[in-house]
């Protein structure tokens, strides 16, 4: 048994309960060979096994919070569907892009078997006709795993025409991108798999659910999401909901990234587990590197407000996270150590953004590019305090009202609670602004420093009253 | 006490603290610009899929779980909704998206052609904050670039509302532009060497919300505060859209759509946009001419008319009242029908009066239950005995189109080559010409066809899809649907502006009278003593050009009322010069039946008069006085007199936004069908079709400078595999040989057109395909040889 | 420049019949004229659009939004070196100046020889594992100035011919489904009933 050579921070420390990374040690953890010698495909058979019903039912009661942002149960969005509206189909979600997010890749890579099951598992249970395994345009490895893993369970009947002799059919479709962040948003997604420019869709009106993929009922589902399906089918929503709180049952993929000793992927027990476990923990990252101090991480991927040293006791809880001023989102820990100079590393994200925005809605395209110069000419030091409040402005456009942040006790300022008010579509827009608010807020005087030195250009009096 | 029926699908919300009646689906943008509440929008257009990009209707919408900012336009109305459009927040963001679509629009307004009708501009006064805080470097693009032959695109000043390109995907079905790109750098393109030519480009000019679209004919020509406008009927073709007519000192200046719910809803095809120009021309015919033997001379009117009364009578005297005829009428007014008619058949006293040129279909058509246009795009069946509506009738099309694509109706077309509507087809079912009765019956035959027609609710569009073929079979074909499909209404796919019109107002053959085909080969004959051409061009648009050539050269004396020196006026003695549209005004009925007021908006040239004004005066001259001192008396007499204009009178059509439809006709005699066996096609032979496209050489393209150069040179259309069959080759130049004439033609292969079958343009430059055909023979076959 | 050759005219098909509806190969399509000429030509995207059943303006429109399309000559190899908070914290701005040094172009530029396209890319969900970059997608992580000259040299003498395709080519292995265990793609607007098992289930 030999560690995935560069798995990331990947450990095995026989304590955790590992639902979705279990083959991870193993260095053909992706051969349908690795995956039949290690318990593979027996949810697939437990399933057919029993009625689609109790199958989506025993999801519904496992809670399998969605992995891709949202955190909505699988289970009650499969029930979802309108009743007697076919096709169905099945959209999975491989398109992580989110800063900071790094989990399904691994997923793919290391165990696309495991994958295909959840797909299968979830098709017989929703009744669907066809399904979209779309993986982000940039992941090749991930891509060659996949369709590998395709061709071999194809070859071997768990997919395609009765499958394992049932009367469950279904086609699992290799589908790429192209490279484009926006199209991990779900109607993106659609619009995409459609052959259109990622574009969302407006929501409501419809959800995919209703109206999806060819204007019929479609499931969206993150990698991590149906990834978790093989061993609940195994083992029950029992042995599931018993890991982790009961708000958040099971485990989750972590990555942690940034100025911390073992940057990686961690399985973590959902609900309980705090940051500072992670961040800290001997079994995990192990404190912050050189030793140094912590300014602030961002808990759940480029999207999220920023928390700072004084919220590292809150644990994986959308309930405790949410009114602490900021969201889990997609599994994702950015560590930034007191080195770490503010305002530039802000505008590593805003710059992502704006470039990422798909130029749909004019406070996303326009604001969003608009805040980047403006971020641009403050980390260069010709910033003024009027770039500053300009800055403040433009969020207010982009999303109206209170942003959400995190409580500072050295600034005195209390925690403002999650979600915000949006002039946009998706979240791209209001994350283009996330960090600058989170930056402008927890450390208003690294901004203050840069700004350049004569904030008022002496003007010979021109105009009104000369 | 009874109750009230309550609507199910009535939706009663309340907006800014007024209850509003909706209904279900209703958009909240909607439902309040009815009530009077403008909420401030950029890509919201009322006849497009909503896509929510501008931001700029964001209002407070509360649907009972607290109000929050919502995009207007694409928030659909609920039972107890409440929507406040002004709330601060509301305000708050409707002047934050105005600062961020400022923040990369170039200040340009006094160049601009859109300054002063700008919803940028206007927005930004009453939405926006006041003053812009960007100074970062805007978004710069090439300056202006010719996305088609018409219309130019300055990227910089687009806002990227989506509208254009919707219009071009959704309502035109022309996806020839298209965003570029992503985000902050996205902006609209064409692919390149694929312009967009679209026959409907100038809709995009006039739903721009900014001037990032202008159009060719318009471009820095005038102020919009300079501009007078009236509303008035588009006559080019008689699908009469209802449009805007503006100009600036007495001269035209642009044409806009209206939205008319029951016609156009707001659109207009490019050619009818257009060609308004052709009124503005050089080449008009300005005073009344009299040809000296020599040469036109310039006349006084009253010398004119004591001529043309003076030829007349020596006509009468010469050949009797049958030896004089009038052809034309379908280019003017209802008014000037109408006095044309009395002239023919009250003072002259001839009864060989007709406004078709021979490529239409006999008026009795107008006898059968009528379709209005409506009915058609939401019948459940359409049935296309017709020629191609998109080159022919293209507002018609795009309504036809929408049907099916939004799944109201299916579409199921017979026609002797692919049509625009093709792509949208149900079923298309192709025929050779002079076969489609039996092809219509073997379809009417197929269960699955025969199902869907016994749904019910069948609207047949039947016109003249080949003018190289008599209407005997078409005719045919269309009574053996109308015989399967009991009920079904019919839409007359006639083509010219108010040939519907003036049929019905008196334009039609008395006792014993004429049709043009047979006054015609009267003249050629020798017995027509006097031709009047009322606007008519038989040599350009008389199928059989050989006939028409003959008529014109048998004919004693010619009268020419017209616009133009045409082809056919040339040959006169006399040339009456007419006004224009836009020159004149009075009422026009679209091919529904539909009665709309044309605008008189601008002076006429020279010294022209509208037709009915010379009507009148000639009717003094001969010893008539008709008794009209105004248009209005004249309109409202058509309401008094013709069936089916009951009450139509001007104070009503003036009243009516959307005009009013007219009952149907009465007293048109069945034109006798003449019988002609159909030979059978010898198999080297091909079967002609000839038909006309949406640029041409007639009058209105041809004088108008924007569009004259969009017509194509005539060619040979033969099916690919046809091809090898001639032993040709795409670009050659083949013998066509009819019976009559061969003509030098250049080859395209097309699969629009059907094996055994070729295409020819009429009316195009070049060989004319006229000469081909020949208007007696059921069908006419060519021969493909070689050079 | 040239439409799909006659192989990939096949494959494209078999692409297309994977989905009830054509348009959704575009994307798939597009890599695959990418393939075939290092970047997608005029040509190939009007030849996609007849495939699909689009006009070229709406192809073009679908693959100008996408980062990956690339429509004039880049190198052989694309060098995408990431530049979002995880490397930028990690030292991501040195990595890519140091890059910009060693081949003597700036980001978005290419060499002379034609070998190499450098770009300043966003987060490639490698985060832990930063600084990071993709050669032609294939990933290196952790990667110090030493290890970035040391790539450079091996793919310009051809060491690594092998591992990394020249660029278009994504993945090298692809889907196949075998035509007697397919269950095949039908349009929407053909399915009404619930599949069998469904059915089966509630009698
Ligand atoms: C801008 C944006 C980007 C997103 N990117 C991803 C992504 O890369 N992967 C993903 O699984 N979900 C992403 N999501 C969330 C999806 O929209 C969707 O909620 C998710 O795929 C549903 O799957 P789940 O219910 O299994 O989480 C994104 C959402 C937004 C708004
Ligand atoms: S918020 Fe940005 S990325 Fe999202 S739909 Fe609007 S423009 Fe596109
Ligand atoms: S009008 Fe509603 S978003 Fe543009």
């Amino acid at each position: 048994m030999s560690r995935y050579t560069w798995a990331p921070g990947y450990c095995d420390d026989g304590d955790r309960p590992q639902i979705v990374t279990s083959r991870f040690k193993y260095d053909d953890g992706y051969s349908l060979e690795r995956y039949l010698a290690t318990g593979g495909y027996a949810g697939l058979k437990a399933a057919l096994g029993r009625t689609p019903t109790e199958v989506h039912d025993e999801v519904k009661a496992a809670t399998i919070l969605g992995r891709g942002g949202a955190g909505f149960p699988a289970g009650t969005k499969w029930g979802l569907t309108p009743q007697g509206v076919f096709p169905r189909y099945l959209v999975v979600n491989g398109d992580e892009s989110e800063p900071g997010t790094y989990k399904d890749r691994l997923l793919m890579e290391r165990d696309p078997h495991q994958l295909i099951e959840g797909c299968l598992i979830a098709s017989y249970a929703a009744g669907l006709s066809q399904c979209f395994l779309y993986i982000r345009g940039e992941m090749a490895l991930a891509q060659e795993r996949v369709a590998t893993a395709l061709n071999e369970a194809y070859a071997a009947g768990y997919i395609g025409k009765n499958i394992l002799g049932t009367n469950f059919s279904i086609d699992i479709v290799l589908h790429w991108g192209a490279g484009a962040y926006v199209v991990g948003e779900e109607t993106a997604l659609i619009e995409s798999l459609e052959g259109n420019r990622g574009m969302p869709r407006l929501k409501p009106p419809y959800f995919p659910a209703a109206i999806g993929l060819y204007g019929q009922p479609t499931i969206v589902n993150n990698v991590e999401t149906l990834s978790n399906l093989p061993w609940l089918l195994v083992n029950g929503a029992a042995a599931y909901t018993a890991i982790g709180t009961e708000t958040s049952p099971g485990t989750r993929m972590i990555a942690v990234s940034g100025h911390v000793k073992r940057p990686g992927v961690y399985e973590i027990i959902n609900g309980t587990t705090t940051f500072r476990e992670v961040i800290y923990g001997e079994q995990f990252c192990g404190g912050i590197r050189d030793d140094n101090e912590l300014k602030a991480f961002i808990p759940g991927g480029g999207s999220a407000p920023w928390f700072l040293p004084e919220q590292l006791d809150l644990p994986f809880e959308a309930k405790m996270v949410g009114p602490a001023g900021s969201m889990l989102g997609s599994g994702a820990i950015m560590v930034m150590d007191h080195t770490t100079d503010i305002p530039a590393m802000a505008l590593t994200l805003v710059r992502f953004y704006a470039h990422e925005s798909c130029g749909k809605c004019v406070p996303c395209r326009e604001g969003g590019t608009w805040l980047m110069r403006i971020m641009e000419r403050v980390v260069a030091g010709r910033g003024t305090q009027r770039d500053l409040d300009q800055l403040l402005e433009i969020g207010q456009t982009i999303t109206p009202g209170q942003y959400p942040h995190a409580a500072s006790e050295r600034l005195g300022i209390a925690a403002a609670p999650f979600p915000f008010k949006m002039t946009t579509i998706c979240f791209v827009g209001p994350s283009a602004y996330n960090a600058v608010d989170s930056a402008l807020t927890l450390f208003p005087d690294e901004f203050q420093a840069k700004l350049m030195k004569r904030t008022s250009i002496p003007v010979t009096a021109v105009g009104a009253g000369s | 006490m009874t109750d009230i029926p309550v609507d199910p699908n009535e939706v009663r919300l309340t907006i800014n603290g007024h209850e509003v009646v909706s209904t279900k689906g209703e958009m909240v943008i909607a439902a309040a610009a009815r009530a009077g509440d403008y909420i401030p929008h950029f890509c919201y257009h009322p006849r497009m899929e909503p896509v929510g990009m501008c931001r700029m209707c964001m209002v407070d919408i509360d649907g009972g779980r607290g109000p929050m900012l919502q995009p207007a336009c694409m928030v659909p109305v609920a039972p107890g909704m409440k929507v406040d459009t002004e709330s601060p927040g509301a305000k708050r963001a409707q002047e934050g998206i105005i600062e961020l679509l400022l923040a990369n629009h170039p200040l340009d307004c006094p160049v601009c052609d859109k300054g002063g009708e700008c919803p940028l501009q206007d927005q930004t006064f009453s939405h926006g904050p006041g003053e812009s805080r960007y100074v970062e470097e805007k978004r710069h693009y090439e300056k202006p670039i010719a996305i088609s032959d018409l219309v130019f695109l300055d990227r910089e000043r687009c806002i990227l509302c989506d509208r254009c390109t919707r219009f071009a995907d959704e309502v035109a079905g022309d996806a020839l532009i298209h965003f570029n790109s992503r985000g902050n750098d996205t902006h609209i393109t064409t692919f390149p060497d694929e312009p967009f030519s679209s026959y409907f480009s100038g809709n995009t000019v006039q739903i721009c919300p900014v001037g990032a679209l202008t159009a060719t004919p318009y471009r820095f020509k005038a102020r919009p505060w300079d501009l007078a406008q009236q509303e008035s009927t588009c006559t080019t073709c008689s699908v009469g859209c209802r449009t805007v007519v503006q100009s600036s000192r007495d001269e035209l200046l642009r044409y806009m759509g209206v939205d008319s719910d029951p016609v156009n809803h707001g659109w207009l095809c490019d050619r009818g946009r257009f060609n308004f120009e052709s009124v503005k021309s050089p080449d008009r015919v300005l005073q009344p001419l009299i040809h000296d033997g020599t040469e036109f001379v310039p006349a006084t009117w009253s010398a004119a008319i004591t001529e043309v009364a003076v030829q007349l009578r020596a006509a009468r005297a010469a050949g009797g009242v049958n030896s004089i005829a009038v052809l034309g009428g379908a280019r003017g007014t209802n008014e000037d029908a109408y006095l044309w008619s009395r002239l023919a058949h009250e003072v002259i006293g001839t009864p060989n009066v007709y406004p078709q040129m021979g490529d239409g279909l006999p008026a009795d058509v107008l006898l059968l239950d009528r379709a209005t246009i409506d009915q058609a795009a939401t019948a459940s069946t359409i049935v296309l005995l017709a020629p191609d509506l998109k080159e022919e009738l293209p507002v018609l099309y795009l309504r036809l189109r929408a049907a099916a694509e939004k799944r109201r109706s299916r579409i199921i077309e017979f026609t002797p080559k692919h049509t625009g509507l093709s792509r949208y087809a149900w079923r298309t079912i192709g025929y050779e010409p002079g076969t489609q009765q039996s092809v219509v019956e073997k379809a009417l035959a197929d269960p699955e066809i025969a199902a869907q027609i016994a749904k019910g609710d069948v609207v047949v569009v039947a016109g003249r899809a080949n003018l190289a073929e008599t209407t005997v079979a078409t005719v045919a074909a269309l009574r053996s649907v109308l015989a399967a499909a009991p009920g079904s209404r019919v839409l007359p796919a006639f083509r010219r502006g108010n040939v519907v019109g003036a049929l019905q107002v008196g334009m039609r053959p008395g006792e014993g009278g004429l049709d043009t085909r047979s006054v015609l080969q009267a003249a050629a004959d020798g017995k027509i003593e006097c031709l009047v051409l009322l606007g008519a061009d038989p040599l350009a648009d008389f199928p059989d050009t050989d006939l028409a050539r003959r008529a014109l050269a048998g004919a004693r004396r010619i009268i020419a009322i017209d616009t133009f020196l045409t082809q056919s006026t040339q040959l006169a003695s006399v040339v009456l010069a007419a006004s224009a549209y836009a020159e004149k005004s009075g009422t026009t009925t679209n091919l529904e039946g539909r009665v709309t007021t044309v605008a008189q908006q601008v002076s006429p040239a020279g010294n022209t008069r509208p037709d009915w004004m010379i009507a009148a005066e000639l009717a003094m001259e001969l010893g008539s006085d008709l008794g009209y001192d105004t248009i209005d008396n004249v309109t409202d007499d058509i309401a008094w007199h013709v069936p089916g204009y009951e009450g139509i009178t001007a104070a009503a059509i003036a009243a009516a936004t959307d005009g009013i439809v007219a009952g149907a006709p009465t007293g048109i005699a069945p034109l006798a069908p003449i019988a002609n066996p159909i030979g059978e096609r010898n198999s080297y032979d091909f079967r002609l079709v000839v038909s006309r496209t949406m640029y041409d050489e007639a009058v209105g393209t041809a004088t108008s400078p924007s569009l004259a150069h969009l017509a194509t040179p005539s060619m040979v259309h033969l099916h690919p595999l046809d091809l090898g069959r001639v032993g040709t080759t795409e670009g050659a130049a083949v013998k066509v040989i009819g019976s009559r004439a061969t003509v030098v033609l250049h080859v395209v292969a097309d699969d629009s057109v059907l094996r055994g079958t070729v295409w020819v343009p009429f009316r195009h430059s070049g060989a004319n395909v006229g000469d081909l055909i020949d208007c007696t023979a059921a069908v006419n076959d060519v021969r493909i040889e070689n050079i | 420049m040239s439409r799909l050759n006659e192989a990939n005219v096949l494959h494209a098909k078999e692409i297309i019949g994977r989905y009830p509806k054509a348009r959704s190969a575009t994307i798939p399509l597009l890599h695959l004229a990418q393939q075939q000429d290092g970047y997608v030509t005029n040509e190939a995207m009007a030849h996609i659009g007849e495939l699909v059943g689009a006009t070229s303006a709406e192809v073009l429109g679908t693959a100008t939004f996408y980062e990956m399309f690339k429509f004039e000559p880049v190198g052989k190899y694309l060098v995408n070196i990431c530049g979002t908070l995880s490397c930028a914290l990690m030292g991501a701005d040195e990595l890519l100046h140091h890059a910009e040094a060693k081949l003597g172009i700036k980001a978005g530029g290419t060499t002379d020889d034609g070998l190499f396209t450098l770009e300043r890319a966003e987060c490639q969900a490698a985060c832990t594992e930063a600084p990071c970059l993709q050669v032609n997608y294939r990933y290196r992580f952790k990667v110090t100035p030493a290890d970035l000259d040391q790539l450079l040299d091996d793919l310009a003498a051809g060491r690594l011919d092998g591992e990394v395709p020249p660029h278009g080519t994504v993945a090298k292995v692809r889907q196949h489904i075998p035509a007697n265990k397919a269950v095949g793609a039908v349009p929407p607007e053909s399915v009404t009933a619930p599949p069998v098992w469904i059915s089966e289930a509630a009698k």
